[in-house]
């Protein structure tokens, strides 16, 4: 039910995002959804792509710094408290909470349902509570067909 | 070129003559070699006239310490052939040196010179247990610099397979290192540090190679790096040291004990001073290393200040050599930076990115004045070992350097965390200081 994502570091300056997507589209690199988390001084390009290995193969062989960690796609009703059943799901056990280390939005969603990214600490764990409670968590080929 | 020599054998070489012979041959040579800079070094003969000191005034190898020092200033003030004590017609190699201001500093080499050079890398690649038969992946720059050719011809002499692929290149290195079954490796430390790295991105096991040797050279590196080389290869690392004033690689080489560098002091006489004072310190007190060609004709070095810090090692080696040995060099005097009156070493800086990464990552240290106040800026290039997809982790990564830095240095200075390969590299040497401040 994983989903693998690229990060790429990334220097806050002008030019620096652009060259690591140019180098992608050249190499005709399809981006399905993608966050920028920065700093002062930095940036991490997170990017979710069909073949993650080859697009990391393609980055590193360009020098730069990537890293492969799993997340999770979950659907989310597209209306008002869609989310928060996810997010009450989570805290459900208030010995185990799970924490949720970030997420973003999916730039589609299907069926009048929305997609979010979430990054767990464990994510087999929050996976397995988010089926007990119902929610869907899509497989890679969901996720990556859920456009065609 | 000398022939190559069949069979080399490491005890054939002058290194374990008895001291009382190694001191007769000393004293000779350099009786020999300060009457030659005299008749033919004007720089030279003016100091020692103005000391009222003549070269036949020398009774044994220890009185070299009446003779006047040689600096990297005369190199630069007698620029390009102010020092040759041979006319061009006899010198048949010139490099020069990376000059960080200006002018770089011309070498020269007669015949002699050069066999001189060839010899004494024979026996560093020897002393380091390589031989004939084995593959040397010759990674040092070739060209104005030293280390290229220097180690060119000593791989050569040796009667070993050398590869000479000059630095640079690093996806092409570990292809050659790989397909042609490269067995010993000579580069600077912290490219090596580079090729493991890109080899692991590149999904090549370095301990699955047959390369057992890596001879490494041309700026300091510590104990720790050391260590983490051969954690992650099976490569034995040496220390090998040189200069192009005095010759270039294959002045001082480290034997299997790792405990220090034997000089070839059959070539090469050394010395240990106070760098304030100018006197000679006693064996296994640190100071200025100050060395004394004994055989090099074209341009003879008496005296050169290498400002280098260093100590002699006290006693002998449990090798057998009779050579003297000198302390890894871990700092030079001129590498000392002065940040708000602190005094600070690039070493101390790496020895904190070794410890709290695990690996030395390529830094920099860049230094500026804000506000009539000095500012240190040390830059990391991040690494797959420590990035991270956290903005946390690694502002967290960034905070620990800082403290830890102030640990050691006692200012807290900034920690920018920037993109592999945007920080310089030059000959393979690498620039760890820029100084901004005069700007």
């Amino acid at each position: 039910m994983k989903i693998k994502q690229l990060s790429i570091f990334a220097e806050n300056k002008p030019g620096h995002l652009a060259a690591c997507c140019r180098l992608l589209a050249e190499n005709a690199v399809d981006l399905r959804a993608l966050t920028v988390a920065d700093t002062q001084h930095f940036g991490i390009l997170r990017v979710l792509v069909k073949d993650a290995d080859q697009a990391r193969a393609i980055l590193e062989k360009a020098g730069h710094v990537v890293k492969t960690t799993e997340v999770l796609a979950v659907e989310v009703a597209d209306q008002p408290g869609g989310l928060v059943r996810v997010l009450s799901a989570l805290e459900d056990s208030p010995l185990n909470p799970l924490n949720i280390e970030y997420a973003y939005a999916a730039p589609f969603g299907r069926n009048g349902k929305a997609v979010l990214i979430f990054r767990f600490g464990d994510p087999d764990a929050a996976a397995q509570r988010l089926r007990e409670s119902g929610i869907a968590v899509l497989s890679s080929k969901e996720f990556f067909g859920s456009q065609e | 070129m000398t022939a190559k020599t069949p069979s080399f054998h490491p005890a054939s070489a002058p290194d374990f003559v008895p001291l009382p012979l190694l001191r007769a041959l000393q004293f000779d040579r350099l009786r020999a070699i300060v009457q030659h800079a005299y008749d033919h070094v004007e720089l030279f003969r003016k100091r020692l006239q103005e000391r009222k000191v003549l070269p036949a005034d020398l009774r044994a190898a220890e009185d070299v310490a009446c003779l006047p020092f040689t600096t990297k200033a005369d190199l630069r003030d007698t620029y390009p052939f102010g020092l040759f004590a041979k006319p061009l017609r006899d010198i048949v190699r010139l490099h020069a040196s990376s000059g960080t201001t200006g002018k770089p500093i011309v070498v020269a080499y007669t015949k002699g010179d050069i066999d001189v050079w060839t010899s004494v890398m024979v026996r560093s690649f020897a002393t380091c247990g390589v031989h004939e038969g084995d593959i040397i992946q010759n990674a040092y720059g070739y060209g104005l610099f030293t280390g290229g050719l220097g180690a060119h011809y000593g791989a050569e002499g040796l009667g070993a397979t050398v590869i000479p692929i000059s630095g640079g290149n690093t996806d092409r290195q570990i292809m050659v290192m790989k397909d042609f079954g490269v067995t010993a490796i000579c580069c600077t430390p912290s490219y090596f540090l580079h090729l493991i790295d890109r080899a692991q991105q590149l999904g090549v096991d370095m301990k699955a190679l047959p390369l057992r040797v890596g001879i490494f050279g041309a700026e300091p590196w510590t104990h720790s790096m050391r260590k983490h080389i051969e954690t992650v290869t099976h490569v034995r690392a040496f220390d090998i040291y040189g200069l192009s004033e005095i010759i270039g690689p294959g002045v001082a080489i480290e034997c299997s004990q790792h405990d220090g560098l034997h000089i070839f002091e059959d070539h090469f006489y050394p010395e240990i001073i106070d760098p304030e004072t100018g006197k000679v310190l006693p064996d296994g007190a640190e100071g200025e290393l100050v060395l004394t060609t004994l055989s090099k004709w074209a341009m003879p070095m008496i005296r050169y200040r290498t400002r280098d810090i260093t100590a002699l090692v006290p006693g002998t080696c449990a090798c057998g050599r009779t050579s003297r040995r000198m302390r890894r060099i871990g700092r030079r005097s001129d590498d000392m930076l002065i940040i708000r009156g602190v005094n600070v070493y690039p070493s101390q800086i790496e020895t904190v990115l070794l410890e709290v990464e695990g690996t030395l990552p390529h830094y920099q240290i860049v230094l500026s004045r804000e506000h009539g106040l000095d500012q240190m800026e040390v830059q990391v290039e991040v690494t797959s070992q420590i990035f991270s997809d956290r903005v946390g982790a690694l502002e967290a990564l960034s905070e620990k350097l800082v403290d830890a830095i102030e640990r050691v240095i006692g200012i807290r200075i900034k920690v920018t965390l920037v993109e592999p390969q945007t920080i310089g590299r030059s000959e393979g040497k690498a620039k760890r200081v820029l100084d901004r401040r005069s700007t």
